[in-house]
């Protein structure tokens, strides 16, 4: 535009430039954050940040409410992530830049050996916080949250025994037996006597329905109960000649060929929908799987999901509190990480949404033990739950085993459910994978 | 900065001209570079600065959580992409998606603008109507076509299935899926474009139009002859801007997958370059390597423009020789 001079011009010209170098200085800089640092004054008002993904129940279960009512000089905010692997990939951002941390962090365990390896400074040893007592713990819980150096960076939170749920009224339509007890008898003592029932199973089916919701959720949980899993106990990747690994794979090949799965991913949409349309009569049923059962099989699934006792033992899943030192409040987070895992509150979380308390004396706790689900046709999880915690016997983990998991199960188990590929076909590509994207 | 001097100097100038008149020459060449200044220093601040470090970065290993360690790997993350089959994949997807995105999208923006452009009851309803889809947010649009072509309890198969079409699997298959991400695409897009397309035709002489429909040119003459040739570099425009949208794919795919989204499915049958390129630096905390993927999508898409540039001036000389 030219215009002739004006001085009112001139004025805009200023402003303009005022505005936008305010703007720019803004704009550059980082967030501002609020709250002093060096707040040693303990009854100084302060804000605990809490992150998490899934269903940790603290706010179901009325915990942070209850702890700020006992502390009237906390609040404390949450923000959950639904899905954990984004999650993760948010958190190890954050944690390399050290910024947009929460003052709490949850850790799941297929990512907890990154947390104790590469990222093992990044976080405050709780071991020798207040109020913790490292011995509280399932002896395998502690020791997957301890660094090589002895720091004990995570709080156990909950753990994932395994058992079986059935669907009852799928099972008597396909002349399976209904009772609990018999049901476990079918499959006791050997993840390929569960194939097999699969195939009784699929001869005598209701139509449109499988005897289980994916092969990879097979393979998770037949690998669960072995001695070696992906890596070996210095941390070093042998997924290739682990036993382990060749056993839970090759029974998952044998699921999906008999076609006794539904060839589902799990955790994704059409499994959901799947649940309240009773596709499939079994899932493998870690503790906390329960809650999402009740959640998408809804109303007209009460009552029919039942509860077995697996072929083996084992673990999935479960999770850890860590404080990052980056955080200004960690000596309160700390207090605030370890009263959320003590026993009495990991039985009140048990209670609400069915996470299994890792600590030894939250499993005793009564509310534990008696724990009947009413959704489950009363099944006594509690009593069934805590038992298979007591017999697993722990992996040792690596720090690449979250990312070899997704792999073979997204990667090589889903492929040749959904695509058919030849299972050493699929195993190769799994081996091509791994190496592409594992080290250097 | 310039400006403020300005802005004293308007309070003291009338006492002297020649001062005066050298701050307004100064004014009238400066003004303008201060104006773009802010934009240009954001620029460089986040689009150069990342853009160069990154070309730094693809020459190195670097762990996402280590990113101050690097150690030194020269062309060893692109000689890998070379030879790497998950990268053509990416490749081949992006292109295919891109190409079943775009042309449709553009063919249908331009239909819908021709009738938009004519006289009709409720023309502002509709024109607001169509770019709705652009103003939604992926996220909320993706989850719609998820169970929208969800292959078992899916509207789009039940449909399908009442014409004799039976269980298309629109989430495992590489081209149900790949078209079903180009619905979104192309439903999020066609608006925008038809909108753009619209606001080039209104600029075209409607004399044109009077002086065809007297020698006797029907509508279709009439949009094939006068409408298509005016708004020729308009069109130019959004093919530019929608192959860079194709070529930086990433949300629709990605969030249509749910949890394997970022390997774009089992077989990666509908992984675009960029969430390859998030699968390396992310999960596989290879940032090096991502960086590396950044870069090759860079080079292509000035190849693409390029090529796009070398027809345009084609057509051009020929027009003109011809």
């Amino acid at each position: 535009m030219r215009t002739t001079s004006h001085p009112r011009r001139a004025v805009v010209l200023a402003t303009a430039a005022v505005a936008t170098s305010a703007l720019l200085l803004t704009g550059c800089s980082s967030g501002s954050d609020s709250g002093g640092s060096g707040s040693s004054d303990a009854n100084a008002k302060i804000t605990l940040t809490v992150g998490d993904f899934g269903t940790f129940g603290y706010k179901e279960a009325g915990l942070y409410d209850e702890y700020m009512a006992a502390h009237p000089n906390v609040t404390i905010k949450y923000d959950t992530v639904q899905d954990g692997q984004k999650y993760w990939d948010a958190l190890t951002t954050h944690l390399a830049s050290g910024s947009g941390l929460s003052d709490i962090q949850a850790v799941e365990v297929g990512y907890i050996a990154q947390a104790t390896g590469t990222l093992g400074d990044k976080f405050v040893d709780l071991g020798k916080a207040e109020g913790v007592n490292p011995g509280n713990w399932l002896d395998w819980k502690t020791k997957q949250a301890t660094t090589a150096k002895g720091a004990l960076i995570g709080l156990g939170t909950d753990i994932g025994p395994m058992a079986i749920c059935y669907r009852s009224d799928l099972f008597q339509q396909a002349g399976l037996p209904t009772d609990r007890a018999e049901v476990g008898k079918l499959w006791a003592g050997d993840w390929s006597k569960f194939v097999e029932a699969g195939k009784t199973y699929q001869s005598t089916a209701p139509a449109g329905t499988f005897f289980t919701d994916s092969a990879s959720g097979l393979f998770n949980a037949a690998l669960s109960a072995e001695p070696v899993q992906y890596s070996d106990a210095g941390g070093k990747l042998v997924y290739k000649d682990s036993p382990g690994v060749k056993k839970a794979w090759d029974l998952a090949v044998s699921a999906s060929q008999a076609k006794i799965s539904a060839g589902l991913r799990q955790f994704q949409d059409p499994w959901n929908a799947a649940f309240a349309n009773a596709k499939f009569a079994t899932v493998v049923c870690p503790s906390w799987m329960t809650g999402i059962i009740s959640k998408y099989s809804g109303d007209s699934g009460k009552g029919k999901w039942d509860v077995a006792a697996p072929p083996a033992a084992g673990n999935w899943g479960g999770a850890f509190l860590t404080v990052p030192k980056a955080g200004k409040h960690t000596k309160e987070a700390a207090a605030l990480a370890a009263w959320l895992t003590a026993p009495e509150q990991q039985a009140k979380v048990f209670t609400k949404v069915g996470n299994l308390p890792s600590t030894v004396g939250g499993l005793q706790q009564s509310a534990v033990q008696g724990a009947k689900a009413e959704y489950l046709n009363n099944a006594p999880t509690g009593q069934i739950f805590a038992a298979s915690a007591q017999s697993i016997k722990p992996a040792p983990i690596g720090e690449q085993d979250g990312n070899v998991k997704t792999i073979i199960t997204d990667n090589g188990v889903l492929d040749i459910e959904e695509h058919g590929t030849d299972p050493a076909k699929a195993w190769s590509n799994v081996t091509k994978l791994v190496d592409d994207k594992v080290g250097h | 900065m310039a400006t403020n001097v300005r802005a004293e100097a308007a309070s003291v100038a009338p006492a002297r001209p020649a001062w005066r008149s050298r701050l307004y020459r100064f004014d009238l060449k400066a003004s303008p570079y201060a104006f773009i200044a802010p934009f240009f220093l954001c620029f460089a601040a986040f689009g150069l600065f990342p853009l160069i470090w990154t070309g730094w970065l693809s020459l190195h290993y670097v762990d996402l959580l280590k990113p101050d360690v690097m150690e030194w790997k020269g062309l060893g993350n692109y000689t890998r992409l070379w030879s790497n089959d998950q990268f053509w994949t990416a490749l081949r997807n992006t292109f295919t998606i891109g190409v079943i995105s775009t042309v449709p999208q553009l063919l249908m923006a331009l239909g819908l603008a021709h009738l938009l452009n004519y006289r009709m009851r409720a023309r502002g309803f509709f024109r607001v109507a169509i770019l709705a889809p652009y103003a939604t947010s992926i996220a909320a649009a993706t989850l719609v076509f998820v169970q929208l072509f969800n292959p078992d309890y899916g509207f789009i198969n039940w449909a399908l299935d009442a014409v004799g079409i039976h269980h298309t699997n629109w989430y495992a298959d590489t081209w149900p899926s790949q078209i079903a991400i180009s619905a979104i695409v192309t439903w999020r897009w066609t608006g925008y474009n038809a909108l753009i397309y619209l606001a080039a035709m209104q600029a075209v002489p409607k004399d044109l139009y009077e002086a065809a429909s007297l020698d006797g040119a029907n509508r279709w003459q009439q949009f094939t002859r006068i409408t298509v040739p005016s708004i020729r570099p308009t069109i130019l425009f959004t093919i530019i801007v929608s192959s860079i949208g194709a070529t930086q794919l990433f949300g629709e795919p990605l969030l249509f997958g749910g949890g394997v989204g970022v390997s774009g499915g089992s077989a990666h049958q509908f992984q675009t370059l960029s969430l390859y390129m998030y699968e390396l630096g992310w999960p596989s905390r290879q940032l090096g390597r991502a960086s590396a993927v950044a870069w090759t999508m860079l080079l292509l898409l000035l190849l693409v423009g390029l090529v796009q540039f070398l027809i345009t001036r084609y057509r051009k000389r020929h027009e003109l020789g011809g």
